[in-house]
């Protein structure tokens, strides 16, 4: 265990770099830089909220902030979980040269997208002003649910990391996959619409509880129950569990199929 | 602390060829159940042991193919080997391709930053080592150049520099200092010359058996992954040469 930590802590630095370096990368040449990680999802709010609330008349009190609520957090995770994916192939031609501990890279793309998630927040803050939402103190619990989706994207994360390794497949499976699950989750409709039979698919959906747990402390001002946070946490840590584990099994194959 | 900075027992080392081509369905189904199916197997090495004692300097020869970069991919911890152990103590600063984990868009002085991470340095040494990093590279002026626009000599004495800036217990040199202009090269092996004189130990992998006879204390000749002979530089090089003249 202490080698494991000694070793964590020397790349650490490495984890920081990286970050930066993608930040840099991401925004680099670009006039508005890192401005465009909050007017992102203010832009594609303007877009949704005339498209359903005007068009399609879809009947959900202030729409801008639950459609952002939901759309941020789902947003942080397919980012997250597709470069994760991405990311050990990618650096195959490095991690045939030098010894960097692999998990580094998904890490690194989960955390990157973590921090754009932190950036699309001060979107968030600002149209709760706009819109003179009443937030109460719920608010500042806003942390748990953000960093349960964190949890249960790195896990799933490195495990898709290492499927991409081994399967090839799967990168363009998942984008199909992820397009489904976007619809699945109740970003920019009710839950209300989804008929009475398909309910249970939803709750088997984990973004679904980390998305509602979000608008709960932001929109509704209510803090969610016991039963709700051990579902919550129970779905991340097994995920990262299972993630870390599958990940360590396979490790010291990546670079024999990279 | 052992007296050995690398201690290597019986190593073997098997590649998968991934010779995926399968033409048609009924193929693919008579290479699944005779299980060839991506395991045509490649033993690059094959039961090979060295152990290096602090300070020594070990030559590697060997024609192509014989698995010199495996072993020393091994020795730095890039590859596992499929059976036996290898043992290093110290850190070590392997100088397989110059240049590895630039990222072309970045600066040289981000790049830097970002190099010496990848090679597990802390920021705070870097920032120590900065400038001399930078005049040993001779890139002063272009410190904020995108390393795109860099020739590839510049990139390669920014590599070198980077890999040799701290002090490492065991350097691992491979077939790289064949880069740069003649005045670079004399500074790179006077840099390695001075380390070894510091006490570091030092793997040479090299097809130029001058530099090998010059600079090693011991020779390991492997050929096709095999262990031919491993003893004084001398007597292997002398035995080396005459086999390999014959062709």
């Amino acid at each position: 265990m202490n080698k494991y930590v000694a070793n964590f802590r020397k790349y650490k630095p490495l984890l920081g770099n990286l970050i930066l370096r993608d930040l840099k990368v991401k925004y680099r040449r670009s006039i508005l830089g890192v401005l465009w990680s909050v007017l992102n999802p203010l832009l594609m709010m303007l877009v949704m909220t005339s498209i359903f609330s005007t068009l399609f008349k879809i009947d959900i009190p202030n729409f801008p902030v639950y459609y952002l609520t939901g759309s941020i957090l789902f947003s942080f995770f397919s980012e997250a979980t597709s470069a994760a994916m991405v990311s050990v192939v990618y650096s195959g031609p490095l991690i045939k040269k030098v010894y960097i501990p692999k998990y580094i890279f998904p890490v690194e793309k989960i955390l990157f997208s973590f921090v754009n998630l932190l950036f699309s927040l001060v979107a968030l803050v600002f149209i709760i002003v706009l819109t003179s939402t009443k937030v109460t103190w719920s608010v500042l619990l806003f942390p748990i649910p953000l960093l349960y989706a964190l949890c249960f994207s790195l896990g799933l994360g490195l495990i898709l990391s290492v499927l991409a390794v081994f399967f090839r497949d799967i990168l363009h499976l998942y984008s199909v996959l992820l397009t489904a699950w976007t619809y699945f989750t109740p970003i920019f409709y009710p839950e209300s619409i989804i008929p009475e039979k398909f309910r249970t698919v939803l709750t088997l959906n984990p973004l679904y509880h980390f998305i509602n747990y979000f608008r709960d402390l932001v929109l509704h001002g209510t803090i969610p129950g016991i039963s709700e946070n051990l579902l919550c946490m129970s779905i991340s840590v097994i995920t990262l569990l299972i993630g870390l584990i599958v990940f360590k099994m396979n490790q010291d194959k990546f670079v024999l199929y990279v | 602390m052992s007296e050995y900075a690398i201690d290597a027992k019986n190593i073997y080392m098997r590649f998968n060829l991934s010779k995926e081509k399968v033409d048609n369905m009924k193929e693919f189904f008579i290479k699944l159940v005779k299980r060839q199916l991506m395991f045509d197997e490649f033993i690059a090495l094959y039961d090979v042991s060295l152990s290096v004692k602090k300070g020594e300097v070990l030559g590697i020869v060997g024609l192509n193919g014989s698995g010199k970069s495996t072993f020393l991919k091994i020795v730095s911890g890039i590859y596992k080997p499929s059976l036996g152990t290898v043992q290093v103590n110290g850190s070590i600063a392997p100088l397989i391709e110059l240049g590895t984990g630039f990222d072309m868009d970045l600066t040289a002085r981000e790049n830097i930053f970002l190099n010496g991470a990848i090679l597990g340095h802390s920021t705070k040494e870097i920032r120590e080592k900065f400038d001399e990093i930078v005049k040993f590279s001779e890139l002063h002026e272009f410190l904020d150049v995108p390393l795109k626009n860099f020739s590839s000599g510049m990139v390669a004495r920014l590599g070198f520099a980077m890999a040799t800036i701290t002090k490492p217990d065991i350097l691992i040199v491979d077939e790289i200092l064949s880069v740069g202009d003649f005045l670079f090269q004399e500074k790179c092996e006077r840099r390695i010359s001075e380390m070894m004189n510091n006490g570091t130990t030092v793997i040479i992998v090299s097809h130029s058996i001058d530099q090998i006879e010059r600079l090693c204390n011991r020779v390991l000749w492997l050929e096709k992954g095999k262990t031919r002979m491993l003893g004084e530089t001398e007597e292997v090089c002398k035995a080396y040469k005459t086999t390999t003249s014959k062709f």
